[in-house]
C-alpha cells in the first residue's frame, strides 16, 4: 500500500499573480524609447519657445493676439508649435499612462482612468492642431470684430 | 547499552568574569514583530518582545531567543543562518535585509526594532510569505545554460573576460529581497521583478550560451524590463551588494540595440 503525498507547491500559485496574457510585439519599448527622445526634444522647444516669447524684443510685454498670429504666420513657427505640441501631449500622456500602470491596482479602475486619459489627450491635441492652422487674431462675431486695440477697424 | 561515560571536569583554573559570554558586552532591545496566523485571526498585530541581547547577535538570534524561550509558536524560514541560503529575508526597520546578516549593534537600539515579512507577497504564517509568484517569475526567463552546439567531451572553456562581464548577477541566492522591495511589484505582483532579471542577464552576457534572444524576448514583454523605473530600492536591499538596476538596465540596452 501506497500513498501518495502530493508534491508541495506543484503549479499552485494565488490566482493575482498569474500573468494574463504575454504581450507580443514592441510597444513597451517603443514608449520607453519614445520618452527619452521626446525629453530630449522638448527641452529644446521649450526653453527656446520661453525664450523667444519672454525674453526677445519687448518681452512678455509684447505678448498678445496680434504677436501670436504673427508668429502663426510663419510656417517655421507653426511647424515648432505643432511639433511642441505633438510631443508634450504624447509624452505627458505617456508618463501619466505609466503612472496609473504602476498604481491602479484593480484591471478595471485602470481601464477607466486611461480611458479618460486618452479622450483628454485626443481632445486637446485635435483642439490644439486646429488653433495653429486656423488661428484669428481678429474674428468678426455676428457683424461686431471682438474688442482688440491691435485689430483693423 | 553502554552508559555514557561523564566529560572529566576542566583543569584550567578560570579567574570569574573572565570567558564565556562574559566578556561581550550585553545590551537590552525591544523587538516589534509582525504576527500572522489565518488560523486565529485575519488581522495582522504586532508583538513585543524585550531581550538581552550580545553585541555578537544578529536580528536572527533575537528571534531565535524569542522562539525558543519566548513564543515558539513565532515562524519564519532559515536554513544556513550565514547569508548563503537566502532563506530569511525580511524587512528590518522597513528596509528588506537578510535577519542573519544585520547585527543588531548597528540598528538604532534605542528604539523598537520592527520586523515584517517582505512586501508584495502573501503571507502564509508571521515572516513567511509565499514564494512561488517570485520563482514562477525566475523560472520564466530559464535560468539555466542552453548551448546549440555539439556537447563538449570536457568542460566549456571561457576567458577571463567573458567570465567578468556576467560575475556580478552570479550572486544571487535568490532571497527576493530585490523583488519584494520594488514599488512597481507591490501594485499587482505582476511585473517580473528584479531577481528574474538578474538571473536572466546571468545568462544573457554569459558567452558560453546561446538563448540570449530568447530571454531578451521573455523580458520585452509589457511586465518585462520596461516597468522598471530606476527607483534603486533593489541595488539597496541586495544584500549580496549585486549593483541590480545597472543589471536591468543593460538587459533594456541589450534589447533595444537588438531591435534597432
Amino acid at each position: 500500500m501506497s500513498a501518495t503525498i502530493e508534491s508541495p507547491r506543484s503549479g499552485r500559485i494565488a490566482p493575482q499573480y498569474r500573468r494574463t496574457g504575454g504581450s507580443r510585439g514592441n510597444f513597451e519599448m517603443i514608449a520607453w524609447l519614445f520618452m527619452r527622445l521626446s525629453g530630449v526634444v522638448l527641452v529644446v522647444l521649450i526653453f527656446g519657445h520661453l525664450f523667444v516669447n519672454l525674453m526677445v524684443g519687448e518681452g512678455i510685454h509684447a505678448i498678445d493676439f496680434g504677436f501670436v498670429a504673427g508668429k502663426w504666420a510663419d510656417p517655421f513657427w507653426q511647424l515648432w508649435d505643432l511639433t511642441m505640441l505633438w510631443l508634450a501631449m504624447l509624452h505627458g500622456t505617456n508618463g501619466v499612462r505609466t503612472i496609473i500602470n504602476d498604481y491602479a491596482e484593480k484591471d478595471t479602475t485602470r481601464r477607466w482612468l486611461k480611458t479618460v486619459l486618452y479622450s483628454a489627450t485626443v481632445v486637446i491635441v485635435v483642439l490644439g492642431t486646429l488653433v495653429i492652422f486656423t488661428f484669428d487674431p481678429c474674428p468678426v462675431v455676428d457683424g461686431v470684430p471682438l474688442p482688440g486695440g491691435f485689430c483693423p477697424a | 547499552m553502554t552508559a555514557e561515560i561523564a566529560e572529566p571536569a576542566s583543569k584550567v583554573e578560570l579567574p570569574a568574569g573572565v570567558g564565556g559570554g562574559g566578556e561581550i558586552p550585553t545590551f537590552d532591545v525591544h523587538m516589534r514583530v509582525r504576527r500572522y496566523n489565518p488560523e486565529v485571526s485575519e488581522e495582522a498585530t504586532w508583538d513585543d518582545f524585550h531581550l538581552t541581547m550580545y553585541g555578537t547577535d544578529r536580528v536572527l538570534d533575537a528571534l531565535h531567543k524569542v522562539k525558543w524561550e519566548t513564543d515558539g509558536s513565532l515562524s519564519f524560514r532559515r536554513s544556513c543562518g550565514h547569508g548563503v541560503c537566502g532563506s530569511d529575508a525580511m524587512r528590518i526597520n522597513g528596509r528588506n535585509r537578510l535577519a542573519c546578516k544585520t547585527l543588531l549593534k548597528d540598528l538604532d537600539t534605542s528604539k523598537p526594532i520592527t520586523v515584517e515579512p517582505i512586501k508584495g507577497l502573501p503571507v502564509e504564517k508571521d515572516l513567511i510569505v509565499d514564494m512561488e509568484p517570485f520563482f514562477q517569475s525566475y523560472r520564466e526567463v530559464m535560468p539555466f545554460l542552453i548551448n546549440k552546439g555539439h556537447e563538449p567531451t570536457r568542460e566549456r572553456l571561457q576567458s577571463a573576460e567573458d567570465r567578468e562581464r556576467f560575475d556580478d548577477t552570479t550572486k544571487c541566492i535568490l532571497c527576493a529581497a530585490c523583488t519584494s522591495s520594488c514599488p512597481v511589484f507591490w501594485t499587482d505582483g505582476q511585473y517580473f521583478g528584479p531577481a528574474a532579471i538578474v538571473n536572466a542577464h546571468r545568462f544573457i552576457f554569459d558567452s558560453r550560451d546561446d538563448a540570449g534572444d530568447m530571454r531578451l524576448e521573455i523580458l520585452n514583454d509589457k511586465e518585462g524590463v520596461w516597468r522598471c523605473r530606476t527607483t534603486f530600492n533593489c541595488s539597496e536591499a541586495c544584500p549580496r551588494g549585486i549593483q541590480v538596476t545597472q543589471a536591468i538596465q543593460e538587459v533594456k540596452q541589450a534589447i533595444l540595440s537588438r531591435k534597432i
